[in-house]
């Protein structure tokens, strides 16, 4: 093994305290040094960090940004999601192909540049985007990926990459992006002017009871898709029993359609930070946690700084603003691109070191999470509505929204629509109205929450959007006339079959199969029959499946199966000779053909 | 009225499941009561005679042959069975199915330990069927009734199967005939 290996590895592990629950923040910085964690990296990790080379690949392994192979020290990885591909992702992965020479999945002869794709990287309301590295280019057209491989071939430093800067923090000098934050609507609570510190001067103002009671009474509920009461989460994990506790804040925002959380992460750091202290107050944490997706990286130098601030504001630290004995601090876990790492006990496992698998509830983590400990996981939304509720009180903070749904929503817009970005709305608002608002009059269809929620057609769009109602995490994506439901929905499938962790047979197989099905009738070889067999299977797959992706996955089936059958009907017919319209004689013994040099004589042409 | 007709194939299988049909002993004359046998290795009748009642599958898609016997018997029977592992999932014959052709055959001609064939050459000739791409359970070549699993299911299963489906009556099958662990 080479000395620089060696060496390297092992001061990246006493960095992490030769601790084997940071293997994330190893192998990823191994990997960024070495374009490949390989098996020689792996062993010696183990070495040094005194586990089994297993776990070490067990990591490694399940995270795309992270490889055995070698990889070019520039990684472009385009976003291949839904969006992307409507607003034209196609044409641009062909430009960078031909600019690269080089296809999907391979590297540069010269090793120097690697060619992926990548799902959802959060930036649907200015795709096609891609990765380069940690740097994102966005507005992808071909003329724009001529200049940008030519850019990089100069200097093979996506941090060199030539591009105008993005509006608001984006344009500070530590996030230098080129990322815009197109914030379409500003309500009351999250894009207001607000007092920095008024809510957490208030809060240590008060018991922590006391606090947890305030998020009771404002009814703050879950912004990252479940919806699950924000106070009574903190009031189990407070009651729980242990001394040390943790606040993780949920900034993977991986549902296709989600860019909301960047925005904030953006533009609202400090009231993030506010708001997971005063999550730390309540519940008796001293430690918090910043659960950041891969594909945020760009952001993180400017968040420690956020953070190192706030640590010489003695707004985090000890005995904070003089309250004595509360101590809290905020640290950065990296994630490395896994989409089911947003799923909470997905996420603790990520930040323990190990494979992003979910975990078995009960226990929940309330009870035991993190490192076995209580801990509450909160979506960067939510905690950021807390600060806001303390500083101008429940009352004020119910006063909009709906009955079940008390106060704002943001939303992600994107899709078919004139204005793509992030609205802060209210809840309650009807369907028709939102669309009147991004300029989408015409549109066929709205995907409501992601791929896990549902997908819903003119009939829905009276319905309003909240719990009670068309619940979302904040993804809405539209679909213009000309979309192809069946063709979306196969789509989005494909992004499952990729994100399945492959712990349970439902989700990992059956996710497939549904996939191979739509395929099959969008090749037009569809009979009546698999419209069934596309219902009950997906059904089984959410009945039997071990964690929320698999209870949600087939949502994109099922709900175009109820909202456009027609679509699915016209493309299937009934077939009445035996045989299996998929197989395909031709392609079945063509590569024989050309080995035996000769034409088939059973199946003449 | 004359008796129902039955016939069978062995595809890319083993013979095993076809040694299972036998296995059902002297049950096989009150078979022969019940059915006659067309095309079948049993009798050695090579082609259809005539429309058939059941047939029965044994083994995957390995060629185009198989391909041709299998689609002939889909026109011709009214209810198609896969028997047995390789039919319903490709079994063992399926495990080249990760593994390009080409490599398989120089495996088997040329490179394996085993191979003594010193004038290297793989054999080609019209008469041999070429190989498909891969194994192919039966059901992803022509529509399937009913799926037996087993390597090779029982006598019990298929003899029950059988009966169940000339006499019109619900197939009775005991857990131990259908478990397999
Ligand atoms: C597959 C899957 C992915 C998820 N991704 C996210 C995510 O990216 N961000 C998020 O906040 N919650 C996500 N969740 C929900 C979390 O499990 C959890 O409910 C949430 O973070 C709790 O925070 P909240 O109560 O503030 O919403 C996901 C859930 C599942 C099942
Ligand atoms: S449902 Fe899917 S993601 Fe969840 S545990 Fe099972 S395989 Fe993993
Ligand atoms: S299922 Fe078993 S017994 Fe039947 S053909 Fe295949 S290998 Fe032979």
């Amino acid at each position: 093994m080479s000395v620089n290996l060696t060496s390297a590895i092992k001061e990246i592990c006493k960095f992490c305290g030769n601790d084997r629950t940071r293997m994330m923040d190893i192998v990823r910085a191994v990997q960024q040094q070495f374009g490949q964690v390989s098996d020689e990296a792996m062993n010696y990790i183990a070495k040094c960090v005194n586990c089994h080379r297993v776990e070490v690949e067990s990591v490694v392994s399940f995270y795309v940004f992270l490889s055995k192979k070698q990889k070019g020290g520039v990684v472009i990885r385009l976003c291949n999601d839904v969006v992307d591909k409507m607003s034209g992702s196609e044409v641009v992965a062909e430009a960078f192909e031909k600019e690269l020479g080089i296809k999907f999945g391979q590297t540069t002869p010269d090793g120097k540049i690697t060619l992926e794709y990548a799902p959802c990287i959060g930036m649907c309301d200015q795709s096609p985007a891609a990765l380069f590295n940690d740097e994102i280019i966005t507005y992808l057209s071909t003329d724009k990926v001529k200049e940008v491989v030519a850019d990089i071939k100069k200097h093979y430093d996506p941090s060199k990459l030539k591009h105008r800067l993005g509006d608001g923090h984006n344009a500070d000098e530590l996030v230098h992006s080129c990322v815009h934050n197109n914030i379409r609507n500003k309500g009351r609570v999250i894009f207001a002017e607000f007092k920095p510190e008024a809510g957490l001067k208030n809060a240590l103002a008060m018991s922590s009871v006391e606090v947890i009671n305030e998020v009771k009474n404002a009814r703050l509920r879950g912004r990252g898709g479940a919806g699950f009461p924000t106070g009574m989460k903190w009031q189990f994990t407070r009651g729980a029993a242990g001394e040390k506790k943790y606040i993780i804040c949920n900034a993977d925002e991986g549902e296709p359609g989600t860019f909301k959380d960047r925005v904030l992460l953006t533009e609202r750091a400090d009231m993030l930070f506010e708001g997971m202290t005063i999550g730390g107050y309540a519940i008796g944490a001293d430690e918090g946690i910043l659960y950041l997706r891969g594909e945020y990286a760009y952001l993180r130098k400017f968040l420690e700084k956020v953070l190192a601030d706030r640590r010489s504001r003695n707004l985090l630290g000890k005995d904070i603003l003089g309250k004595k004995g509360f101590n809290f601090d905020v640290r950065i876990q990296m994630g490395a691109g896994a989409y089911i790492c947003g799923e909470e006990t997905s996420l603790i496992s990520s930040c323990e070191g190990l494979r992003g698998d979910p975990k078995t509830r009960p226990p929940f983590p309330a009870q035991k999470g993190y490192l076995g400990k209580p801990t509450s996981v909160n979506n960067v939304e939510t905690l950021c509505c807390v600060p806001r509720v303390l500083e101008m009180g429940a009352a004020w903070f119910v006063e909009v929204g709906s009955a079940g749904s008390p106060s704002t929503k943001l939303l992600s817009v994107s899709g078919d629509c004139k204005q793509p970005g992030v609205y802060e709305i209210p809840f309650g608002v009807k369907v028709s109205e939102l669309l009147k608002m991004v300029g989408a009059e015409d549109a066929q269809a709205l995907l409501i929450g992601g791929p896990s929620g549902q997908i819903v057609g003119s009939a829905d769009f009276q319905r309003t959007i909240c719990y009670d109602d068309l619940a979302t995490g904040g993804a809405v994506v539209v679909f213009g006339p000309e979309r192809d439901m069946v063709a979306v929905a196969a789509d989005y499938m494909e992004f499952f079959v990729e994100e399945s962790c492959g712990y349970c047979t439902p989700c990992r197989a059956g996710n497939v199969l549904l996939k191979k099905y739509l395929d099959k009738i969008l090749t037009g070889c569809g009979e009546p029959e698999d419209l069934d067999i596309l219902q009950k299977l997906g059904e089984s797959v959410k009945i039997t499946s071990r964690c929320g992706l698999g209870q949600t996955s087939p949502n994109p089936v099922l709900t175009t199966l109820k909202n456009f059958r027609k679509s699915y009907e016209t493309k299937v017919k009934k077939t009445t000779n035996g045989m299996q319209p998929t197989f395909d004689i031709r392609k079945a013994v063509k590569g024989a053909e050309t080995i035996a040099k000769r034409d088939s004589v059973i199946f003449v042409k | 009225m004359s008796k129902p007709k039955v016939a069978t194939a062995s595809l890319a299988g083993c013979f095993g499941c076809h040694m299972s049909v036998l296995d059902i002993d002297e049950r096989i004359l009150k078979l022969i009561e019940l059915v006659d046998f067309d095309k079948s290795p049993v009798d050695d009748i090579k082609e259809f005679t005539g429309r058939c009642a059941v047939g029965l599958i044994e083994g995957g898609c390995a060629n185009e042959e198989n391909v041709r016997v299998l689609q002939d018997f889909r026109r011709h029977c009214d209810v198609l069975i896969s028997v047995g592992d390789c039919a319903t999932m490709g079994g063992i014959p399926a495990m080249r199915n990760n593994i390009p052709l080409k490599e398989c055959l120089d495996e088997a001609y040329l490179n394996g330990p085993t191979v003594y064939n010193p004038s290297g050459i793989i054999p080609n000739d019209k008469e041999i069927p070429l190989c498909l791409d891969k194994v192919y359970p039966c059901h992803e070549v022509v529509k399937i009734d009913y799926h037996m699993p087993g390597c090779p299911p029982s006598a019990d299963t298929i003899w029950q199967t059988l009966v169940a489906l000339l006499t019109n009556k619900p197939v009775d099958l005991p857990y131990e005939l259908i478990k397999y662990d």
